[in-house]
């Protein structure tokens, strides 16, 4: 099988302006992956499928990735002048201090996608696309039209991670039911308060019960100047 | 006469309408079509699964697979548990194959962590993974004459089949289905030689059950016309909508992952892979018998060629186990198909990202094709066909 620089050539050839780019993996697996702009990636997808060398007829596993938003605290060295007295006489000198800042990494949604080929016997080729952000800009393009394999898959992603995607036949909820609001695979997910009576609540349970009655009693409480 | 109390005829029922079988007209047939929900409680999906169909008289104009009765995150418990601690919640994905769900864990985890396994435990787990196989592909040759009307005697030809094979699996793990065998390199427990002797026994015994077996499906004639020309999956497609496994290979694509990726130690033994020819439900079934010959083969090689020696790899961490950051796909032919693990590290105690690619899943893709112009009973057999366990599709 080609070599992942080899493949992403022969991408950039096929399709101009694809942009694709190899993420490395560190671990002993070695699955490097190819991230794919969202705008070629159908045409990208069908050259992969359609190449006779490299044939990655069959896409096997279609999964997302949630990144939320991630705050970084990096030390940075700034350098800025200082006035100082010595001995009666002002003087100006530098000094280098290590200050932290913080900034906040946007947060993605990734689509992972893992191909191999029947025709060749070879695989696995991982590809990757990410969305704008985690709230509004959740849109990609659906490869359902080029691996029929995708279909369950990407409603999977749709229903647990919120992906949308653009060009699948039927997108709707796959496990969860239609009813439901909110994504459970994601990692801020809060899961519903469904307390049930417990006679003698202890450890966790009691840290549960505790929140579930803090939660109905301020249901229940009057709103101020109601009822006046 | 209606119940002035209640205001609704005889007949009817309140709520949803939709599993009364009501009538709707299809604008473009102009014919009545009549949509029906097979399931979730119907005695031939194997499990709390339905499929909502539209019927014109007996043929399927439309079917759509529903399901996620049985969901209950199990990805989610995954990213929520140590590595090792996630072991035990794979045996309840294909609950009938529990020991081939642990493989699969088992070398994801390895390819993510470069472990090394021992070679006696490779031994034990191409034994393990093999009886799963037996054991599977007889339950799903007996659950289609079962669903087919033959109630009960032949399933239970499997059914005794497979009770030897449960009763060894319990004398090595401890617990007949949900055995909890692998471990990050290696195993958790060595086999006796007396076990290893009772494997011999039972395995002498299976070519005789297999040709009985054989026999109750080739030359039973009902069987044979319910069957043949029955859900045809054309080759093209099958690789598209990523079928694997006998459903696969009973379309004449010759795919088997033992002998692609070569994975464990499947390169020292001989074995055959068994292809159809016309893709319908006979030669899916007709798969399974023959690949149920071939394992029994690797078993024998494999009885003949165990060694001696750990199971584990003495360097193998159990305690704060923490593979570096990075990620990996790992994946084996369990009986149903390919299974498939992808895990993330960030290099913590517990997954980042921990995913299951389960074949059943992934092959109910194609089923609504398989079964248009089809029959309502045929679409009985076609899914039993497939042959899914809704622990897995659901997870």
């Amino acid at each position: 099988m080609k070599t992942l620089e080899e493949i992403q050539a022969a991408i950039e050839a096929a399709v101009p302006g694809a942009g694709v780019e190899i993420l490395p993996n560190p671990a002993p697996s070695g699955q490097h992956s190819l991230r794919l702009k969202p705008e070629t990636a159908v045409e990208v997808a069908k050259f992969l499928r359609d190449d006779e060398e490299l044939a990655l007829d069959y896409l096997s596993n279609v999964t997302g990735v949630d990144w939320p938003d991630k705050e970084i605290a990096e030390k940075v060295k700034v350098t800025r002048p200082v006035t100082k007295t010595v001995e009666g006489v002002e003087q100006t000198a530098e000094e280098t201090v290590e200050e932290t800042r913080k900034r906040v990494e946007p947060g993605f949604l990734e689509v992972v996608y893992h191909l191999f080929s029947m025709a060749r016997r070879h695989g696995p080729v991982v590809l990757r696309m990410r969305t704008g952000n985690r709230s509004d800009r959740v849109e990609l393009p659906s490869l359902t039209p080029v691996w029929r394999s995708a279909e369950f898959q990407e409603r999977e992603v749709f229903d647990l991670y919120g992906v949308v995607f653009k060009g699948h036949p039927d997108l709707r909820r796959i496990l969860m039911w239609d009813g439901f609001k909110d994504h459970p695979m994601r990692r801020d997910y809060v899961a519903p308060d469904d307390f049930e009576y417990e006679p003698t609540p202890h450890d966790e349970v009691l840290a549960r019960a505790q929140a579930h009655r803090a939660t109905q009693q301020a249901a229940a409480a009057p709103q101020e100047g109601a009822g006046q | 006469m209606t119940n002035p109390a209640t205001e609704y005829a005889v007949g009817q029922r309140v709520g949803d309408a939709r599993l009364d079988g009501r009538m709707v007209v299809d604008p473009d047939s102009g014919t009545d079509l009549l949509e029906v929900a097979m399931g979730p409680h119907h005695p031939s999906t194997h499990g709390v699964f339905r499929m909502d169909v539209a019927l014109d008289g007996e043929r399927i104009t439309r079917l759509k697979p529903v399901f996620g009765y049985l969901h209950r995150n199990h990805e989610k418990l995954g990213e929520g548990h140590t590595y090792l601690a996630s072991m035990p919640y794979t045996d309840r994905l294909d609950y009938i194959c529990s020991l081939t769900n642990n493989w699969a864990y088992a070398l994801a985890v390895e390819k993510l962590a470069g472990q090394e396994v021992p070679e006696r435990a490779e031994y034990l787990r191409v034994i393990v993974g093999e009886l799963t196989r037996v054991q599977n592909h007889a339950l799903s040759v007996g659950f289609l004459i079962q669903d087919m009307g033959a109630s009960g005697t032949p399933l239970m030809y499997a059914f005794r089949e497979r009770e030897k094979i449960l009763d060894l699996f319990e004398a090595l793990t401890g617990s007949r289905m949900m055995c909890n065998y692998m471990r990050f390199g290696g195993c958790r427990v060595d086999a006796t030689s007396e076990w290893l002797d009772e494997v011999r026994k039972v395995v002498a015994g299976l070519p005789q059950f297999a040709d009985e077996f054989e026999q109750l499906l080739c030359t039973n004639e009902i069987l044979m016309a319910r069957t043949q020309g029955v859900g045809v999956l054309r080759p093209e497609v099958a690789v598209s909508a990523g079928v694997t496994g006998p459903a696969l290979r009973a379309s004449g694509v010759i795919y088997d992952i033992r002998k692609v990726d070569r994975y464990s130690i499947y390169d020292r033994f001989k074995f055959k892979v068994p292809l159809g020819e016309h893709g319908d439900v006979y030669d899916r079934f007709m798969i399974r018998l023959l690949e149920l010959r071939e394992s029994i083969k690797i078993l024998e090689q494999a009885l003949k060629e165990i060694p001696g020696g750990p199971v584990m790899d003495p360097k193998a961490k159990i305690r704060n186990f923490r593979p570096k950051a990075g990620e990996a796909y790992g994946r084996i032919e369990a009986p149903k198909g390919e299974l498939g693990f992808y895990l993330i590290s960030d290099g913590g105690p517990n997954p980042y990202r921990y995913r299951v690619r389960p074949p059943s899943f992934v092959n109910l893709t194609i089923l609504e094709d398989m079964c248009l112009g089809h029959n309502v009973a045929d679409v009985v057999l076609i899914l039993g066909s497939v042959d899914i366990v809704l622990g897995e599709v659901d997870r």
